[in-house]
């Protein structure tokens, strides 16, 4: 596909050049997908946001003995949203949060996919009962209901940001263990492999260098969506009251909300700002995701 | 489609290539007793998972349970014999297992009364709460789904397409504190419509007590709905898009048929597989996810008792219900193992 110019020396280089072509091939292919990028788009816009939080917000927002304003005020000038039942600003508390929500669903993503994808290589890579078992094991995390499991995790472990990330990485892998696998398969069945095998490359060769580049593209496909439904769980488990009451996010933000009393109220000011942080995030993760998904496959791209 | 879908439905293709292979007509009762098999298995070892996930308690679990409060040593003695953490693990293991068997997940300890009958309780409210919601969401995704496939690419396509992510994306417990504070409280001039929560305002009889529960039903059911019945438009939508191609379509267009008719009777059944299993596995989910519905409206059901167990927590409780959910969820996908080779006689072949 790579046309070969003769300025390649070497095949690293040769592999560096055709990854380098196949990434502007990708990004090229994205593009056209409009929804993809308004999703990407926003997620720079919050990592930017969340990124900067510092410079603006100060890392006392949360201080509850030295708020700024008196509780429960409705939006003001002063505070553009409004302030909570301590008298602190919801605007800073909201973009304070990001960083949290943000992070959470990160790491968990990563812990999950990381999980699955080392599952479903060395399912798919090593047959025989190592496979099967593991193969037992995804498919008994596959009918437990993630939520559920989740939550009963977080109630057995302390009460912290690595509980919460250990929680929705450790129930959420399974289906990508299972996509992975399917992948391993199908890419070993090809010729190289069996060149590379024929030449002598050990297992783990062959995992690193010729399985996991193919999967590549799958993982950042999955990781995307993962990250949507990371964001949604962790403000689900803080709002039920298990993540840490002394770290701001913004499911704990509608928690507080809740016990405050601003729903009967009607204070809609407290809830609807954490509320659409957490669905325009998770939106875009979502929307980048499925653009990614439909470059990788087009057959699905037509198809939506 | 979302996170939750993608994996799902490539799941089942899978299971369906390598499912067994065996011939038709005598082939399904093997089939259906090698997947009851399956589902007895996973049971056990939820069971099994039930045990050990809340013996992972760093300490003392009936500390954890009593934290904070004033409790006599006799008391806390008298909970270890009850939770018979006396014994040795193994023991304990046999006696959970034989004790849950029977049906016996022990004594609620913040209602101190048996797990079981709270949960044959609240079971009942939970079945009409996500049985309403269910066939509601269910109806609507599909009805959607085979409106914006046939449509696909026009305006109302990417309207309800984009609609449906954007209802996925949110949290259902925010959508049912903004619909109380909305329509159950008001805002401004907008006066409260339907109840803040609970399932009836009581002293009610006859026709006008079913009217009180429908009433206080509306919200929580249009909430378990919006945040639902977009998975199902998506499914619906790609299955018939897979099938738009088909020449049986032409076939059938070039023989006069109605457009109508041809969405009907033949692009629509032949596209419903994969909608079916989606269908059977939300009905178990839906159980699960029913949740945070339920105690943002305080209904009195699993969800609700479930929160209410984990802010104790009660261990005896959030044990019982644990399984409870996990079970729905494992019979639900079972009964979609079952039914679908009577749809489709390709998976048992």
């Amino acid at each position: 596909m790579t046309t070969t110019t003769g300025t390649a020396s070497g095949p690293r280089a040769l592999a560096r050049q055709r990854r380098r072509a196949s990434a502007a091939r990708f990004w090229r292919r994205y593009r056209a997908e409009r929804a993809g990028l308004y999703g990407l788009t926003v997620l720079a816009l919050c990592a930017l946001l969340a990124l900067c939080a510092p410079l603006f917000v100060g890392a006392d927002v949360s201080s509850v003995t030295d708020a700024p304003g008196r509780p429960m005020q409705s939006p003001s000038a002063e505070f553009p949203l409004g302030t909570d039942q301590f008298g602190r600003d919801l605007l800073g508390l909201v973009v304070w949060g990001s960083r949290v929500s943000l992070l959470v669903g990160l790491l968990a993503a990563v812990l999950s996919v990381s999980i699955g994808t080392l599952i479903g290589i060395t399912a798919g890579h090593f047959k025989g009962w190592y496979a099967t078992v593991m193969m037992r094991i995804t498919d008994w995390f596959l009918v437990m209901p993630t939520l559920v499991l989740a939550i009963a995790l977080a109630t057995v472990m302390s009460r912290s940001l690595t509980t919460i990330v250990v929680a929705i990485g450790v129930t959420t892998w399974p289906t990508t263990a299972r996509l992975v696998r399917a992948q391993t398969l199908a890419v070993e069945t090809r010729p190289y492999i069996e060149r590379a095998k024929a030449l002598g490359g050990g297992h783990w060769h062959l995992m690193s260098r010729h399985v996991l580049p193919n999967v590549m593209p799958l993982v950042l496909a999955q990781t995307t969506l993962i990250i949507s439904s990371a964001i949604l769980a962790e403000a689900t488990l803080a709002f039920l009251g298990l993540g840490d009451p002394a770290i701001v996010s913004w499911g704990g933000l509608l928690q507080d909300a809740r016990e405050a009393g601003a729903v009967s109220a009607g204070d809609w000011w407290y809830l609807v700002p954490p509320g659409i942080a957490i669905a325009v995030v998770a939106l875009a993760f979502t929307l980048c995701g499925r653009a990614v998904e439909s470059v990788l496959n087009p057959r699905l791209g037509v198809s939506r | 489609m979302t996170a939750e879908t993608t994996p799902a439905l490539v799941e089942d293709g899978r299971q369906t290539a390598a499912g067994p292979r065996v011939p038709r007509g005598s082939a399904y009762p093997r089939y259906l007793a090698g997947k009851v098999a399956g589902a007895a298995v996973s049971l056990l070892a939820v069971l099994v998972t039930s045990f050990f996930l809340f013996r992972l308690i760093p300490g003392d679990p009936v500390k954890t349970m009593t934290g904070g409060r004033q409790v006599s040593a006799e008391q806390l003695a008298a909970y270890r014999e009850e939770f018979g953490l006396g014994l040795p693990l193994w023991r304990q293991f046999t006696d959970y297992c034989g004790k849950a068997l029977t049906g016996d997940f022990g004594t609620s300890y913040q209602f101190r009364a048996p797990v079981v009958d709270k949960i044959t309780e609240a079971l009942p409210n939970t079945l009409l709460l996500t049985g309403g919601a269910f066939v509601l969401y269910t109806a609507l995704g599909i009805f959607l789904g085979t409106r914006s496939a046939w449509r696909h690419g026009k305006l109302g396509d990417r309207f309800n397409t984009g609609l449906a992510l954007t209802l996925y994306s949110i949290p259902s417990f925010w959508l049912g504190l903004l619909l109380i504070t909305v329509l159950s409280v008001g805002i401004g001039p907008l006066p409260g419509m339907f109840p803040t929560g609970g399932m009836e305002s009581g002293g009610k009889e006859g026709f006008a007590y079913v009217v009180d529960v429908a009433h206080h039903l509306v919200l929580p059911v249009v909430t378990l709905v919006a945040v639902e019945y977009g998975q199902t438009l998506l499914v619906t939508r790609s299955a018939l898009l897979d099938e738009m191609g088909g020449d049986y379509l032409t076939t059938a267009r070039a023989k006069g048929l109605r457009d109508d008719l041809v969405r009907r009777r033949h692009a629509v059944p032949n596209a419903m597989l994969p909608t079916v299993t989606l269908i059977f596995i939300n009905l178990g989910r839906t159980v699960a996810g029913v949740i945070l519905v339920e105690t943002v409206f305080s209904w009195p059901g699993l969800g609700g008792l479930f929160y209410q167990a984990l802010s104790v927590p009660d261990l005896p409780l959030v044990q019982g219900l644990f399984f409870v959910f996990a079970a729905a969820v494992i019979v639900m996908n079972t009964l979609a193992d079952l039914v679908y080779p009577l749809l489709d006689p390709r998976v048992a072949r």
